[in-house]
C-alpha cells in the first residue's frame, strides 16, 4: 500500500500546483479519498481486469480509482452545447482522460436543441463518439432512431457503483442503460445578496408565503426583490415546476410530465394562482415585466451581484449552475448565498436536471470516455471548479469549492430518488424546449399578463396535446 | 483537337465527323469546358433544390408521403403566417428606405468637399458582417439606458422636458396611515386638525436617491396643521419603530403635501429638509395627499425590441448597413449622368429640387430600380439580423421566413416543413429574379 499511496502523490502533485490556493486544501482532500477508491479498486481488479492490466502493462498508470484501457492513437468526439467556463472546465477533464489514456478527444461545441444537431451529423454519416444529452427524452429519441448505442460491461460496472438507482433508472430507455447522468442541476434554488438581504433587516424563508414577505420587506428597503431572466423560456418554467411539484405534490408532477393530466387541470390553475402573486407585481421584478423578457439568464444573475448595496435585484430563482454567472468579486457562501426553493405545499421541491453522456459510435475508446465521465475522479475535476453538480455519490462533498456548492450537493445526493426531472425537459421538445413555442413561449406571455390564468391554461392545453399528439 | 476525344473520357464521339456549330466548335469540346461549371452547379445548387422539393412532400420522418400537407401547415400555422407578414413589411420597407437613403447620399456627397469621406464613413457597415452588426444592434436597443445607446438618447430627450421625481418606488409601509388615491397618489385615512403633528411614513426609496437631511418630529403648532414625511426605514436596521421618526431615518425633504378638502386642494407645501412641513390653518379638516408627480418612475426609454417596435427596430439595423451599397451604386449611376442636362436644367430657371425631381431621378431610374431589386432579393432571405437582434421572447413577433425554416427544420426537427418554407421563398423570389434578367438582357442589347 505504501507504494500505492506513493504513486498517488505523484499523480496528485502536479494538479496541486496548478490548483489555486483555496482549491488547494479541496484538492488535499481528493487526494486523500482518491487513495481510498484506488485500495478498493486495485482489490477488486483481482478478478477479470487481470488480463487489462496485463495487456496495459505499466501498473503506474491504471492506479486511479478507475480502470481505462491504453488508447494511443484513438480520436474521439463529444458533442454537447455547453459554452464560456462550463466548456473550458469540461475541457480539463477530457485533457485528464487524454493523459491517461493517450487518445485525443475532441470537443464538438453544439447548439440547443442538441438532438436534432445530433440528427443531422448522424445524415451527415459523421456523428460524434459520444454527446451529453440534456433531457431524458432526447436520450429515448436517440435509441428510437437507432442512433444511441448501449453501454458496455465497464461503464455499467462503473455507473452500478457511484450512482443511486434514480439516476441510473433516468438514463435507461427499455430496460437498457444507455445514459451516464455525467451532470446534474439543482434547480429548486433562490441566489440572494446577501448584503440587500442585511440592509432589509430580512431573512431566508422557508415558505412561500415566507417568500413574499422577505420580498415586501426587500422592496420596502428599497431594492426590488426578483431578478427574472425571461428572454429564455426555461427559466420561466423552472420557477412553474418547482411551485407545481412543492404545491400539486410528486404524483400529480408525474402525471402532468405525461400529459396524463390536462395542463386544464385545477392543479395548474392553483400553481398559476401562485406564481401570479410575484409575477403579477411589476414592482417585484427587476425592470418590470417588459425588462424581465429581455434579459438573457447570464444577466439576470449578474445584476443581483453588481451594483454594490443598490442592484438592480435581490434574489434570482436560478439552478446551481448559475455560480458561474456570479462576480468575481462577490464571494460565493459570504456576500451571494442560497437557499432553497421554499416550500408552497407540505414540502420543498428537489427540481434538478442533468446532462447524459450517450455513446452514438460504438468503440473501445466511446465506452473508455464513458467509463471515465460516470468515475468520481473526472466528476471532482470538474467539481473543484465550480459551476457544477455531479449526481455521483461517491464524490466526496469535500471536492466542492465551498459552503454553499456543498451544501447543494447534498442536498442533492441526500434526496436520493426523491428527486424530480425538469418537467419541460421530459416533454416534447417542441413543447417543452424550442425559444419562442410552447411552454416557454406560453410563460413568456403569462408574465406579460398574469392575470390571464384560465387563457394561459387553456394555451397550454393547446400545444401540450399537439405535441405530444394526445 | 485530336487529344480531346481521349481526355474527354473512354467514348469516342458517335460520329466520325461531329457537327460544328456555327462558331466552329465541337459540341464535345463545348460540353467538356461546360463540365466543371455544369458539375458544380448542380451538386450544389440544382440537386439541393430538386431535393427540398421532393422532401417538401414527405412527411416529418421523411418516409411517408404527405402530398401537400406541409404546404397547408405553411398557411394554417400562426408562426409562419406571422413570419409571411413581416416579411411583407420587410420587403416593402427596407429596400425603399434604404434606396431613398442611398439616393439622398449619393446626391449630396456629390455637392460636398469631403464627400469621398462621408461615402466611406456611409460604407463602412458592408464591412461588417451580419452577425457582428446583430450583436452590436443587440446592444444598441438594449432596454437599460446605461447600456442600450438607442434608449440613452431618447431617454435624454424625454427627460430634458420633463424630469424624473425625486421619489421613485415610494410607498406606504405596514399600517401605514396612508393608502393609495389612485393614479399613483397617497392620501392619509383620516382627516388632519389643526394643532396636531402629523406623521406621513413611507418606504422602498433606494438609499442612493435618498436626500441626506435626517428626519425630525414636527412640533405640534396652534392654527397649523404641522407634520414629518420620512422615510420610516433605515438600511441595515429595519423600520425601528413604526410609523415613529428613529433618530436614523432620513426625511423625504421636497416632498409635495397637498390638503385635500372636498376634492379641492385647500392648501399646499414643500418639506423641509428634515422632511417637517406646515400647512395654514385652511387645512384644519382635510386629508393630506402626497401628489403622483412625487413618485414618477423615471423614464425608461422605448421597448425597442418589444414585440411592437422589434421588426421596425431590426429594419433599421439593415439600414444601416445596406444604405451605404445603395449609396454606391447609386453614386457610380450618377456619374455617368450627362452634366449638360442638368446644366441645361438649372439655365432653363428650374430650381435644384425641380432638377432633383424631374432629371436626376428619371434619369437614374434603371441604376434605381437594379439597388431596389438587389436589396429585395438580399431582403426575402435576412435571418441572421433577426435571429440574433431579437431576443427569444419577442422572437416569434420578429419572425421571418427565412427564421423560421430555420428553426423548423433545426429545433422543431420538421424537415417537410422547412422544406415547404424553402421552396416557397424560392417562388417568391422568382419574380424579382426574372425581372432583374429580363432587365439585364435588354441592357445588353441597348
Amino acid at each position: 500500500m505504501r507504494m500505492t499511496s506513493s504513486t498517488i502523490r505523484k499523480r496528485w502533485s502536479p494538479e496541486q500546483d496548478t490548483a489555486t490556493p483555496q482549491h488547494r486544501r479541496a484538492a488535499k482532500a481528493a487526494a486523500a479519498v482518491a487513495a481510498g477508491a484506488l485500495a478498493l479498486s486495485l482489490t477488486a481488479c483481482g478478478g477479470d481486469d487481470k488480463s487489462n492490466n496485463g495487456s496495459t502493462g505499466d501498473s503506474e498508470e491504471t492506479a486511479n480509482s478507475v480502470t481505462l484501457p491504453k488508447l494511443d492513437g484513438t480520436s474521439l468526439e463529444i458533442a454537447a452545447v455547453w459554452s464560456g467556463t462550463e466548456q473550458a472546465n469540461f475541457k480539463k477533464v477530457l485533457a485528464e482522460f487524454e493523459k491517461r489514456t493517450g487518445a485525443k478527444v475532441t470537443f464538438v461545441p453544439a447548439q440547443d436543441p442538441i438532438i436534432n444537431f445530433i440528427g443531422s451529423k448522424v445524415a451527415g454519416g459523421q456523428p460524434p463518439d459520444i454527446a451529453m444529452l440534456p433531457q431524458p427524452g432526447a436520450i429515448k429519441q436517440a435509441v428510437d432512431r437507432g442512433w444511441a448505442k448501449p453501454l458496455g460491461a465497464e461503464a455499467l460496472k462503473e455507473l452500478g457503483e457511484n450512482y443511486s438507482q434514480g439516476w441510473q433508472d433516468i438514463g435507461k430507455v427499455g430496460g437498457k442503460q444507455y445514459g451516464v447522468y455525467y451532470k446534474a442541476a439543482n434547480k429548486s434554488l433562490i441566489w440572494y445578496n446577501n448584503q440587500v438581504f442585511e440592509n432589509a433587516g430580512a431573512s431566508e424563508p422557508e415558505t412561500w408565503p415566507d417568500l413574499l414577505s422577505t420580498a415586501q420587506t426587500v422592496y420596502d428597503s428599497g431594492v426590488t426583490p426578483f431578478s427574472v431572466g425571461g428572454a429564455e423560456g426555461w427559466t420561466l418554467t423552472d420557477w412553474f415546476e418547482n411551485v407545481y411539484l412543492s404545491q400539486a405534490g410528486p404524483e400529480k408532477y408525474d402525471q402532468l410530465a405525461k400529459h396524463e393530466i390536462k395542463w386544464t387541470d385545477p392543479s395548474v390553475k392553483d400553481a398559476l394562482t401562485t406564481l401570479a402573486q410575484v409575477w403579477g407585481k411589476p414592482d417585484y421584478i427587476a425592470g418590470g415585466a417588459n425588462g424581465a423578457l429581455q434579459t438573457d439568464f447570464p444577466a439576470s444573475v449578474t445584476q443581483v451581484f453588481t451594483g454594490g448595496d443598490q442592484p438592480k435585484a435581490a434574489m434570482v430563482a436560478a439552478g446551481d449552475f448559475a455560480q458561474v454567472n456570479i462576480p468575481s468579486a462577490m464571494k460565493v457562501g459570504t456576500d451571494a448565498k442560497v437557499f432553497p426553493f421554499p416550500a408552497v405545499g407540505d414540502n420543498g421541491p428537489v427540481v434538478s436536471a442533468g446532462d447524459a453522456a450517450v455513446i452514438l459510435e460504438d468503440s473501445k475508446g466511446s465506452q473508455a470516455l464513458a467509463t471515465w465521465l460516470a468515475s468520481p475522479d473526472a466528476a471532482q475535476i470538474q467539481a473543484k471548479l465550480g459551476g457544477y453538480l455531479s449526481p455521483n455519490k461517491n464524490v466526496p462533498n469535500s471536492a466542492y469549492p465551498n459552503a454553499v456548492q456543498q451544501r447543494i450537493a447534498k442536498a442533492l445526493i441526500d434526496a436520493g430518488d426523491d428527486f424530480r426531472f425538469d418537467m419541460s425537459d421530459q416533454a416534447p421538445q417542441a413543447f417543452g424546449g424550442t425559444p419562442g413555442k410552447g411552454e416557454w413561449k406560453i410563460l413568456q406571455d403569462f408574465l406579460k399578463n398574469p392575470k390571464d390564468i384560465a387563457g394561459t391554461q387553456q394555451k397550454l392545453e393547446a400545444e401540450a396535446a399537439a405535441a405530444y399528439g394526445n | 483537337m485530336t487529344s480531346v476525344p481521349a481526355a474527354g473520357g473512354t467514348k469516342p464521339p458517335a460520329a466520325p465527323k461531329s457537327r460544328k456549330s456555327v462558331t466552329g466548335t465541337r459540341r464535345t469540346v463545348a460540353a467538356l469546358f461546360l463540365l466543371p461549371a455544369l458539375v458544380l452547379l448542380g451538386a450544389l445548387v440544382v440537386y439541393p433544390i430538386g431535393y427540398s422539393v421532393v422532401r417538401s412532400f414527405y412527411d416529418q420522418s421523411g418516409d411517408g408521403f404527405a402530398g401537400i400537407d406541409n404546404y397547408k401547415a405553411l398557411f394554417t400555422d400562426e408562426g409562419i403566417r406571422t413570419a409571411l407578414k413581416n416579411n411583407i413589411i420587410w420587403v416593402v420597407f427596407a429596400p425603399t428606405v434604404a434606396t431613398a437613403l442611398g439616393l439622398i447620399f449619393a446626391v449630396l456627397t456629390e455637392r460636398v468637399r469631403w464627400g469621398t469621406a462621408f461615402k466611406l464613413v456611409v460604407f463602412m457597415p458592408m464591412a461588417i458582417s451580419m452577425l457582428a452588426a446583430g450583436i452590436i444592434f443587440r446592444l444598441v436597443y438594449d432596454q437599460d439606458p446605461d447600456k442600450g445607446f438607442a434608449n440613452a438618447v431618447w431617454v435624454g430627450v424625454h427627460d430634458t422636458f420633463s424630469q424624473a421625481s425625486a421619489f421613485p418606488k415610494a410607498h406606504p409601509g405596514r399600517d401605514s396611515p396612508l393608502e393609495p388615491a389612485g393614479g399613483g397618489a397617497f392620501i392619509t385615512k383620516s382627516p388632519v386638525r389643526a394643532g396636531e403633528a402629523v406623521s406621513l411614513p413611507l418606504v422602498g426609496v433606494a438609499p442612493d436617491l435618498m436626500p441626506d437631511g435626517a428626519a425630525a418630529a414636527a412640533k405640534p403648532e396652534p392654527d397649523k396643521v404641522t407634520g414629518t414625511t420620512w422615510q420610516d426605514f433605515t438600511r441595515g436596521k429595519g423600520v425601528g419603530t413604526l410609523n415613529r421618526v428613529d433618530s436614523a431615518e432620513l426625511g423625504y425633504a421636497g416632498m409635495k403635501i397637498e390638503a385635500v378638502k372636498d376634492g379641492r386642494v385647500v392648501a399646499s407645501a414643500t418639506a423641509a429638509d428634515d422632511g417637517t412641513f406646515t400647512l395654514p390653518a385652511s387645512a384644519d379638516g382635510a386629508q393630506l395627499r402626497l401628489p403622483a408627480s412625487n413618485f414618477k418612475e423615471p423614464y425608461n426609454g422605448l421597448d425597442w425590441l418589444g414585440p411592437s417596435l422589434v421588426t421596425p427596430a431590426i429594419i433599421g439595423s439593415y439600414i444601416w448597413m445596406w444604405a451605404g451599397f445603395a449609396m454606391v451604386l447609386i453614386a457610380a449611376g450618377l456619374a455617368s449622368v450627362p452634366r449638360e442636362l442638368l446644366e441645361a436644367a438649372r439655365v432653363d430657371g428650374a430650381s435644384e429640387w425641380q432638377v432633383f425631381r424631374r432629371v436626376t431621378v428619371p434619369l437614374l431610374a434603371p441604376v434605381l430600380a437594379v439597388v431596389a431589386v438587389t436589396l429585395m432579393i438580399n431582403v426575402l432571405k435576412i435571418f441572421d439580423l433577426v435571429f440574433i437582434i431579437a431576443p427569444g421572447s419577442s422572437q416569434d413577433d420578429a419572425n421571418v421566413l427565412a427564421l423560421e425554416l430555420y428553426r423548423k427544420g433545426f429545433s422543431e426537427d420538421q424537415p417537410g416543413i422547412a422544406s415547404a418554407i424553402s421552396v416557397f421563398l424560392l417562388l417568391l423570389v422568382i419574380p424579382v429574379m426574372w425581372f432583374n434578367v429580363r432587365r439585364l438582357r435588354r441592357e445588353v442589347r441597348r
